[in-house]
């Protein structure tokens, strides 16, 4: 996927001639290749099995099939399944685009004010995670208690509610806005990318400022605008949290609703899952297939020279006010309105819309319930420990594929690669799926204990480990370790002293950024977890399938803080370690 | 002092293919002596330092600094590079961007020392210099390089230039036998190479550093080498100092990769020993007319040739000349650089480069005089 420096050669390598002897490097790659292999392949293999077998009984036991397909693409309900979903993921991925595309052209190419809090954006997917997002439209814009529909009707006198969120249009509206910071980080990247002179030169062509965009920048973002939707397309038919809470109640039913009911169905139809399952990621397959390919037609459109940079800005004049409400406007639509309604009802005993007699109800009842929650402090050791022990193993292991992808000759490196990148077609569910039908049919012991959720985040993130430790691997030039052994250094002592020092901001960076995605994990978690291994989103999730509203509030308000805090942390730490954005 | 003796060396491109690089490339350079290896992209300059430096493995051949052999096909000799002591200065500098400039430059000294416990090669045994040896030798390098005022600041926060010198510094440092330079000049603005040339040159001068120099341009190997070599396509294609190479060019390429030429073709009528030995004086007959020449070449009659002729060799006046390769032409464009005036001029249907003096001061279209001496004129044989 990635593509490989052929020229870069390890001069190491060819240190070691005249004594051919054993070497520990490789009983390290080795290890690492069968442990990639083993967490990435072996689960599809079993998902794909299982959704070829039909269910096993006491009485009868399980037999090839081709049932399973049958029964999840044989009825006309399937063409249904098969419409919203893309009309779902298609809806979000364009909404998420427009929004975040037309921010980040506002914040890179023009001098809207308030620019400086623009960075604050691309903190939100990190710190408000997605359940608790849509957990907090459902108490914006939900017909029965969603406060903006109360207060528009009571405005306007309306009989109807004027916004459900229960339907398509609702959830294209939350998952889109909660995907359209990554669309405003991925497009901001390709605008700050893009060499000014070649629309400069444009404009001394003679062309317009429409047609300078139209001729030129819009041609030159080109790969990185398909590659943005095709990605947002992707996380959208995979996202689990909005389609479960706002699509299943009014009968709307995407493929990873259509997994998770089929899986909780009594008895569970595993098989009929995974044969959804499959579909699902072949989908998934295709879009990152493709966008990896646009990736690597970066370097045609070579956007990025690096000298002589300067930022142009168009003067906007009185329009700037404009695009500044804007912002504001979608500042309060993603950050202010959902977290005001969680810790406005954190403080309710029961949940109420805002009102002078509500203001007088205030309590802390909610905050006394969950702090003395039965399972509180073994929950949140569960999500610590797992995040943590994920990060660190991820960035371990990663480092030495990547090392090996990077800098050596092996023959077929370039598999390793795609192997350890493999899990990102995984959605959520689906490797949640997998890795619990492999562990239930080879019985080592760890099905139910939290070592297999440790084994599903590693396996979930290795693709994202990987990626920190190739950009910054890619980054230390040859010279600076060829530089090393012509000072006399040998392989070790240039490791240490030149290569691991370099690498240490990108390898940081790469386990902070584990650590958080991995702490707010659902979709994989939620069909691993059993009593004993529960961790905070799961805490979440059945608060919400109890209707404790106010409860799941003050969870939620305390546990966006603790996020909020992680990150700063983060980034008090890169920027003490010199990680640049 | 360095032997490099038939060198071939190649590698697979990104496409799988085996991209031949140095061909047969053998050479010697004494003791103290800078030597560059010249030519354009690709032509097998940078492997064949890259093969000395122990940083390509070539596919055949021998390498030898001081009859120690560090690389041989035959022998089957690989040095690995960490213990070659020789210094590189890379062309992207390759300086440290997590130490400062005193940690950059002592790191051979310190790496020395470390591995020294574990290596058993005579050559290798070394010790450990003390703390205050060891920064009385870096501040002593730093301060030929005029960075010892520097030497706290951090790596990241120094000029094209400062950088440069550092990594010449840090290639000094550990007073190695021999100096690599890929390209050093190649990173600096025109002004900033045209002085850090000097310095280099004064710096290998006085420490009397055998070594060798890879570029691209022309002027600067010129400027510094006491020897340089030509290369093209993976061969070289001739070795002589920079008066001979500029001068007397063996080949076309060469003459027309070295410096600014004119080229006449025509065909040798004949061909008589001169009165300098290995030169002989010939006559040729091209567009233009007869042509008396000379050749260090072995020319007879009827061979097809091409004359070079240096613009600056191209001699102009208002009043016909005495003496032979008399032309009368005219001036058709003038271009003035300040210190010179280049001129083109019409001679029939060809136009000869002629540089010349600014007090020259005939105008466009007017009528001139061309004279091309023969002991300037360069036959080359067309291959």
């Amino acid at each position: 996927m990635r593509v490989s420096t052929g020229a870069t050669t390890n001069v190491f390598d060819r240190g070691a001639v005249l004594r051919p002897q054993f070497d520990w490097k490789w009983v390290i790659i080795g290890a690492s290749v069968v442990f990639t292999v083993y967490i990435a392949v072996i689960p599809l293999a079993f998902l794909l099995w299982q959704s070829f077998r039909t269910p096993e009984t006491a009485a009868t036991a399980a037999v090839w099939t081709l049932g399973n397909y049958a029964a999840a693409y044989g009825s006309t309900e399937t063409l249904r399944l098969f419409t919203t979903s893309l009309q779902f993921a298609s809806g979000t991925a364009l909404f998420a685009f427009v929004l975040g595309a037309g921010l980040a052209w506002m914040n890179e190419r023009t001098n809207t004010p308030f620019k400086t809090i623009f960075f604050a954006l691309s903190l939100i997917p990190l710190v408000i995670p997605s359940i608790l997002f849509t957990v907090a439209w459902i108490l914006l814009a939900s017909p029965q208690i969603g406060i903006i529909n109360l207060v528009l009707q009571g405005w306007l006198g309306l009989a109807e509610a004027p916004f459900d969120i229960y339907s398509v249009a609702g959830m294209i509206w939350v998952d889109g806005l909660h995907y359209s910071p990554m669309a405003f980080l991925l497009m901001s990247a390709a605008f700050r990318a893009m060499d000014p002179s070649l629309e400069e030169s444009a404009t001394m062509s003679g062309a317009s400022v429409f047609q300078v965009a139209r001729r030129v920048t819009l041609r030159l973002t080109w790969p990185a605008i398909v590659a943005t939707i095709l990605i947002l397309f992707v996380r959208a038919i995979e996202s689990f949290e909005v389609p479960a809470l706002l699509g299943l109640p009014s009968g709307i039913v995407v493929f990873t609703a259509a997994i998770y009911q089929a899986v909780h169905r009594y008895p569970s139809q595993v098989g009929l899952a995974s044969a959804y399952a499959v579909a699902l990621l072949a989908i998934t397959s295709v879009g990152v297939y493709f966008v990896s390919r646009l990736s690597g037609q970066g370097s045609k459109y070579a956007t990025m020279t690096g000298k002589g940079f300067r930022p142009r800005q168009i003067d906007l004049g009185r329009w700037r006010w404009l695009t500044a409400s804007i912002f504001i406007v979608y500042f309060l639509l993603i950050v202010v309105l959902p977290f005001s309604v969680l810790l406005w009802s954190s403080f309710q005993r029961f949940y109420a819309v805002p009102s002078t007699e509500a203001l007088q109800n205030l309590t802390l009842d909610p905050y006394r319930f969950i702090l003395s929650y039965p399972n509180l402090p073994r929950t949140v050791l569960n999500s610590l420990l797992l995040s943590f022990g994920a990060a660190t193993i991820v960035m371990l292991v990663t480092s030495v594929i990547c090392w090996i992808v990077v800098k050596t000759k092996l023959p077929g490196r370039w598999l390793l690669d795609n192997v350890a990148s493999l899990p990102i077609v995984f959605p959520g569910l689906v490797l949640g799926l997998s890795i619990m039908i492999f562990y239930l049919n080879v019985d080592v012991g760890i099905y139910g204990t939290i070592w297999i959720m440790l084994i599903a985040y590693v396996t979930r993130f290795m693709p994202y480990g990987l990626r920190y430790t190739t950009t910054s691997m890619l980054q230390i030039h040859r010279e600076l370790e060829e530089s090393a052994a012509m000072s006399g250094a040998s392989w070790s002592t240039t490791f240490r002293r030149v290569v691991l020092p370099l690498l240490k901001p990108g390898l940081l960076a790469g386990w902070i950024y584990v650590m958080i995605v991995s702490i707010r994990e659902l979709s994989t978690s939620i069909l691993l977890y059993s009593p004993d291994t529960q961790v905070v989103s799961i805490v979440i999730w059945e608060l919400w399938e109890n209707g404790q509203y106010v409860e799941l509030s003050a969870l939620g308000v305390l546990f966006i803080i603790s996020l909020f805090v992680l990150v700063l942390m983060a980034r008090w730490l890169g920027q003490k370690y010199g990680i640049k954005e | 002092m360095l032997r490099v003796d038939g060198l071939f060396t190649e590698y697979p491109n990104e496409k799988g293919e085996v991209v031949r690089a140095a061909q047969d490339v053998s050479f010697t350079v004494d003791e103290g002596r800078l030597f560059t290896l010249l030519g354009p992209s690709g032509c097998g300059k940078t492997t064949t330092l890259r093969s000395i430096a122990g940083l390509e493995r070539p596919k055949a051949g021998e390498i030898a600094v001081n009859d120690r052999v560090v690389y041989s096909s035959s022998k089957g000799i690989f040095v690995a590079p960490n213990r070659r002591g020789f210094g590189m200065v890379f062309q992207s500098y390759a300086i440290w961007p997590h130490m400062n400039v005193f940690e950059n430059a002592a790191f051979p000294l310190e790496v020395r020392g470390a591995g020294s416990v574990l290596r058993f090669g005579s050559a290798a045994r070394r010790t450990r210099l003390s703390r205050s040896d060891m920064r009385e030798r870096v501040m002593r390098v730093l301060t030929a390089v005029q960075l010892d005022d520097l030497a706290d600041r951090a790596a990241t926060k120094l000029s094209g230039g400062q950088q440069q010198r550092l990594a010449l510094a840090r290639a000094l440092v550990m007073e190695p036998a021999l100096l690599l330079l890929d390209e050093p000049l190649s990173n600096l603005d025109a002004k900033l190479r045209e002085k850090m040339r000097f310095e280099l040159k004064r710096l290998q001068r006085e420490l009397k550093i055998t070594t060798v120099y890879v570029t691209h341009d022309q002027s600067e190997a010129l400027a510094l080498s006491h020897q340089i070599a030509v290369m093209h396509r993976g061969r070289i294609q001739q070795v002589g100092t920079p008066r001979d190479i500029y001068e007397r060019p063996a080949s076309q390429f060469v003459a027309d990769f070295v410096g600014n030429t004119n080229f006449i073709d025509g065909v040798v009528v004949s061909c008589a020993p001169h009165a300098d030995h290995d030169q002989r004086s010939c006559v040729v007959r091209s567009e233009m007319g007869d042509l008396k020449v000379h050749s260090a070449q072995e020319l007879h009659h009827g061979d097809r040739v091409t004359v070079s002729i240096r613009p600056e060799d191209v001699e102009l006046s208002e009043e016909r000349p005495a003496g032979d390769n008399v032309w009368g032409g005219r001036v058709d464009q003038k271009v003035f650089l300040g210190e010179a005036l280049d001129f083109q001029v019409a001679v029939g249907a060809r136009t000869l480069f002629s540089r010349r003096h600014p007090t020259l001061r005939t105008k466009i279209g007017e009528a001139i005089f061309v004279q091309l001496r023969p002991d300037k004129c360069v036959a080359l044989k067309v291959s």
